[in-house]
């Protein structure tokens, strides 16, 4: 054996090569701790301002359920925003004078007649008693209470008067103010009102939509790529049909969208703002991001499985039902709901369609009016009031949980399914 | 090794040619294949012994731009005829390849895959039978009968080929065709496996591609040498490799190429 001499420019060289090394190492390090730092910055800043959007202040006040208030026999077209403002005026008899009890009465939310009607017709034995029940608080002053609005700032620059703060101090003294789960952002369809403004109808349209997207691109998707990937003769149509369904998947979305508004709504004349037009048009998104991960499942599987079903004479759909298809499950599954995960946080197409807009009712099938998700927090942002602020971002943080349920699912397909050979 | 001197024809190959493409593969292969004996094809890698086995069953009809000239008859009926169901002759001609291919599925199924397809027992009963008898003649009965719901390729490698072998065996095939089915098993493997060949060709004729001379010399009745896509010399084995008449055939017996 040789010696295993070391010179001096070996050593260098050796040092070289190390410090390089090193080098590439702490790049890479250094890469992946950024993205993570901005990663975990962007969730954290979007996770703290969502959350005063979860929760809510209620003032609780002593009503009387009486006639002189409302009408038994005609309980929900009642005066119960009446009521509810009568009952806080009970707690300040000295407010006199029209303006300063309709000032008195703006602390309220218009919701709050809503909570005393609901809890009436919920328990028609309180008709005639006399009830204490916590009542939904205006926006701006939930935000104060929140801390959200500063009251040490001068009168002029804030949104509640010092009228009003005195009478919430007032209020508070008594511990008449609660701070619950704000439970109205999942059981509410949107609102002009903050404090009412909830996801429920977003939520519904986006699971409207997407189930549509599902029954339309899965089928044919896989179909497609069955068709292309185990049958179709590999000629130069088959070449150009290929290159397309690739270049498909990089088309602006917005696209999409002018095409289903120009064939589905003008062309077959579906309704606008449906959740049925948005799924046909978010189909046609999602079809290549269904086609090309589907034929990469079908073409992953070792060809000796194919030769092993041809070699005791199964036949060729035989192969692909009995033997492929089965393996490619947990691939096909996989990319159809990556594919369903980006088509549900896809608001461009939906533009053109007429499902961004301010639809307050839940949609009961997919021809009903609708919005979604992302359309949702887009009109949330746009609005003036300081309360939105924290809903836009409640409605980002609901979004992403959603997205990071249905990836978790396609994880677990991917795992049940997986079979190894 | 007594072999009867006039043995009945199974195979018949008369100037197949393939070609992939452009290129040729086979230039015109002649051979007959008799039927209950192991004939070996042997030679160099590349020329052609698995071409010409995968002709057999029209395995190299999905390989795209194949294309295969000339004659194969099994049973004096041309199994390139247009009356000829693909499916069918598969059905008739079973294949064990070189590398173990259990389905991912149990060893159960596996092997009542093909009788199920093809519609081959009537009762739950009838096909239990059909799977343990395969797995019997396959030698792997003993191993596996308390585990048949195990999946197939849990097994060991050469378990796994014998699993291979029941399920080829299962829809009684006339031929089985084996491509280099001990290349991945060890020698006791390769052994198991080599008895039970000589055991099968009671009832099947056998067509086996080769590395190994050895196992060529010790399990074929006869033997085909290939070259470039050429069948060089063909005949008894015991002649090929006692008494070669080519010179190609000579040098890579005695181990000078190849």
């Amino acid at each position: 054996m040789t010696e295993f001499r070391q010179t001096e420019a070996r050593k260098a060289q050796l040092a070289k090569r190390y410090r390089a090394e090193y080098r590439f190492k702490a790049f890479g390090i250094g890469a992946i701790c950024t993205a993570g730092l901005i990663l975990l910055f962007l969730m954290g800043s979007i996770l703290i301002s969502s959350l005063p959007a979860f929760t809510q202040h209620y003032v609780t006040l002593d009503i009387e359920i009486t006639e002189r208030h409302i009408d038994t026999q005609n309980l929900a077209n009642s005066d119960w925003r009446g009521l509810a403002r009568t009952s806080l005026r009970a707690q300040f008899p000295e407010v006199q004078g029209r303006r300063d009890k309709r000032a008195l009465g703006k602390l309220l939310s218009i919701g709050a007649s809503d909570d005393v009607r609901d809890y009436v017709l919920a328990n028609p034995s309180s008709l005639g008693t006399k009830i204490r029940l916590p009542v939904t608080l205006s926006d701006d002053i939930d935000l104060l209470l929140k801390g959200v609005i500063d009251r040490e700032l001068p009168e002029n620059e804030r949104v509640v008067s010092n009228q009003n703060l005195a009478w919430l101090d007032k209020l508070v003294a008594e511990d008449r103010i609660s701070r619950q789960f704000a439970t109205k952002i999942f059981t509410n369809g949107d609102s002009r009102e903050p404090e009412l403004a909830g996801l429920h109808g977003a939520l519904v349209g986006t699971l409207w939509t997407l189930l549509v997207t599902l029954l339309a691109s899965f089928p044919l998707g896989v179909m497609a790529a069955i068709y292309l990937e185990e049958i179709a003769p590999k000629n130069r149509l088959t070449r150009i049909i290929e290159v397309n369904i690739n270049n498909l998947a990089a088309v602006p979305s917005i696209v999409f969208g002018l095409l289903g508004l120009a064939v589905f709504i003008n062309f077959f004349g579906m309704p606008r703002s449906a959740p049925l037009v948005g799924g046909l048009v978010l189909a046609l998104m999602t079809l290549p991001r269904i086609i090309i991960p589907t034929r990469a499942a079908f073409a992953a599987i070792p060809p000796s499985i194919r030769e092993a079903a041809m070699g005791v004479g199964a036949s060729r759909l035989q192969v692909i039902m009995h033997h492929v298809l089965p393996l490619a499950m947990p691939g096909i599954l996989t990319g159809t709901i990556i594919g369903l995960a980006q088509a549900a946080g896809e608001t461009a197409p939906l533009l053109m369609i007429g499902m961004m807009a301010f639809i307050v009712d839940v949609p009961s099938d997919v021809t009903a009016k609708a919005t979604v998700l992302p359309a949702q927090i887009y009109m949330w942002a746009n609005n003036p009031e300081r309360a939105f602020m924290a809903r836009t971002s409640a409605g980002i943080v609901v979004l992403l949980s959603l997205l990071l349920l249905v990836n978790a699912t396609a994880i677990y397909f991917r795992k049940r399914f997986e079979k190894r050979w | 090794m007594s072999e009867k001197t006039d043995p009945k024809i199974k195979i018949e190959a008369r100037g197949v040619e393939v070609f992939y493409g452009e290129a040729q593969a086979l230039h015109g292969i002649d051979l007959d294949v008799n039927a209950n004996q192991v004939t070996a094809l042997i030679g160099p890698s590349g020329c052609g012994k698995s071409t010409f086995l995968r002709c057999i069953n029209r395995m190299n009809d999905v390989i795209d731009g194949c294309r295969v000239n000339g004659n194969i008859a099994i049973d004096g009926q041309d199994i390139y005829s247009a009356e000829i169901d693909v499916v069918e002759l598969r059905a008739r001609v079973g294949m064990v390849f070189q590398k173990p291919n259990p389905f991912p599925k149990s060893i159960y199924d596996n092997v009542a895959y093909g009788p199920r397809i093809h519609g081959l027992s009537q009762s739950r009963e009838q096909l239990d039978h059909i799977v343990e008898s395969s797995l019997k003649r396959a030698g792997l009965w003993a191993e596996v009968s308390d585990r048949l719901l195990a999946s197939g390729t849990s097994l060991s490698g050469g378990q796994q080929q014998r699993l291979c072998i029941a399920r080829a065996i299962a829809v009684s095939p006339d031929v089985v065709l084996m491509d280099e089915p001990c290349s991945a098993l060890d020698p006791i493997a390769t052994a198991v496996i080599e008895e039970l060949m000589e055991e099968l060709r009671k009832d099947y004729t056998i067509v086996i591609v080769t590395h190994s001379m050895q196992q060529a010399a010790r399990i074929s009745q006869r033997t085909a040498y290939f070259h470039l896509g050429n069948v060089v010399e063909h005949g008894a084995t015991q002649q090929i490799f006692t008494n070669p008449q080519n010179q190609q055939t000579e040098a890579y017996i005695s181990g000078k190429i190849g």
